[in-house]
């Protein structure tokens, strides 16, 4: 069978992602965070559980959608959706549909190891050629950019606080596997606390 | 080109239940039965209308809508239900407020074969992932299940799925009417 081959792997200098995720809630400790499935919500517990974090356990492709209803109707708080390349590219549509609305308080944080790592490491369209920061951009949303531990992360900081339409970035993060870090996985819980923290009723 | 005068009365009882209800966010993936309401979304400056790549989007924006202190609805064609299918889900693990204005295609008339399959199981499929089904037929339940699918939504927290028949909506024109 006639298989293309793939392209190596790039050498880059990657973030920790543990580390890099703690570093941005440090950063912006009031921030509303929506964690994609898998580690980033692993990652996004292990820097500290807060009430303003919003964990998916599921609905894989969701998580810029949900910051999205989010960002919109919180205009006057930061938005951040944390996922990873692999759910980024489930729902790469939702890219084009932040761009359209681009709300300057959002910020898609795509943590990219160029792999599936929840499933057994396979490699996914990341590291096989596709390159997230260009179709974010492509997209429409201009405050594109992809960043390495060697660049850290002064362009992102300063990109969210310039509130100049969404952010996306791209961090290049090490393909390797943190004990896991398990958030509450009871989505009622997570909901209700989320939004008491915002001062809102239960209807 | 539709224009407002293709739309029917009823449609506007539908955006105006939908300001009744403080629908702050409009997502859809567009089709001519919700064209009035989306036109009329889009000139509000209290409704964001939100465009849609893919149905699923939209259960999730709703969702993170409602996170934020704000209520949301989508709009979609049959055809949309089997997007959604897994992002459904997030609506039945949250329990979130959810509520769909759905029009059917593949059930009277229909001239397009591909469109049967998922109008047929339309109902099946929200069912199945826990939404509440409530099918429309004539202008006056239209109208009365809008009113009352928002009620269950947002009163009690209900997954809501309101369906405008094909009959009500009308045959689609195939062929260029030039009359």
């Amino acid at each position: 069978m006639n298989k293309p081959q793939q392209p190596a792997m790039p050498a880059r200098s990657a973030f920790d992602r543990r580390q890099v995720v703690k570093d941005i809630l440090t950063r912006l400790p009031d921030a509303l965070v929506v964690s994609g499935l898998g580690s980033p919500s692993y990652d996004v517990y292990a820097a500290g559980d807060r009430p303003g974090n919003f964990y998916l356990w599921g609905a894989m492709g969701g998580s810029t959608s949900v910051a999205l209803g989010l960002a919109l109707a919180q205009p006057d708080k930061i938005v951040l959706a944390i996922t990873g390349d692999g759910e980024q590219l489930m729902g790469i549509g939702s890219l084009a549909t932040v761009a359209v609305q681009q709300p300057a308080n959002l910020a898609l944080i795509v943590l990219d190891n160029g792999h599936f790592g929840e499933t057994g490491m396979q490699r996914s369209h990341a590291s096989l050629g596709a390159n997230l920061t260009d179709m974010a951009r492509a997209c429409g949303i201009r405050n594109s950019m992809s960043l390495t531990a060697s660049e850290g992360l002064d362009a992102l900081f300063s990109s969210i606080e310039a509130r100049s339409g969404t952010t996306f970035a791209q961090l290049h993060i090490e393909a390797h596997e943190h004990v896991r870090a398990l958030p509450p996985r009871d989505g009622v819980f997570i909901q209700n606390r989320f939004r008491s923290h915002l001062g809102l009723d239960p209807f | 080109m539709t224009t407002d005068s293709d739309a029917h009365p009823w449609q506007e009882n539908i955006f105006q239940l939908f300001k009744k209800a403080e629908i702050r966010q409009l997502a859809y993936v567009p089709d001519a039965g919700h064209a009035h309401v989306i036109r009329r979304a889009q000139a509000d400056p209290d409704m964001r209308d939100i465009v849609l790549t893919t149905e699923e989007e939209g259960v999730a924006v709703a969702s993170g809508a409602w996170l934020g202190g704000q209520r949301a609805a989508l709009l979609m064609q049959s055809s949309g239900v089997g997007n959604c299918i897994n992002m459904f889900s997030l609506l039945d693990s949250c329990r979130f407020p959810f509520f769909t204005l759905i029009t059917m295609r593949g059930e009277f008339a229909e001239f397009n074969p591909w469109q049967n399959p998922m109008g047929q199981a339309t109902p099946t499929v929200l069912e199945a992932m826990g939404l509440t089904v409530m099918r429309a037929q004539s202008p006056e339940e239209a109208i009365e299940l809008v009113d009352a699918g928002l009620a269950s939504t947002f009163d009690a927290g209900q997954r809501v799925a309101v369906l405008l028949s094909q009959r009500l909506i009308g045959r689609k024109k195939w062929v260029a009417n030039h009359e």
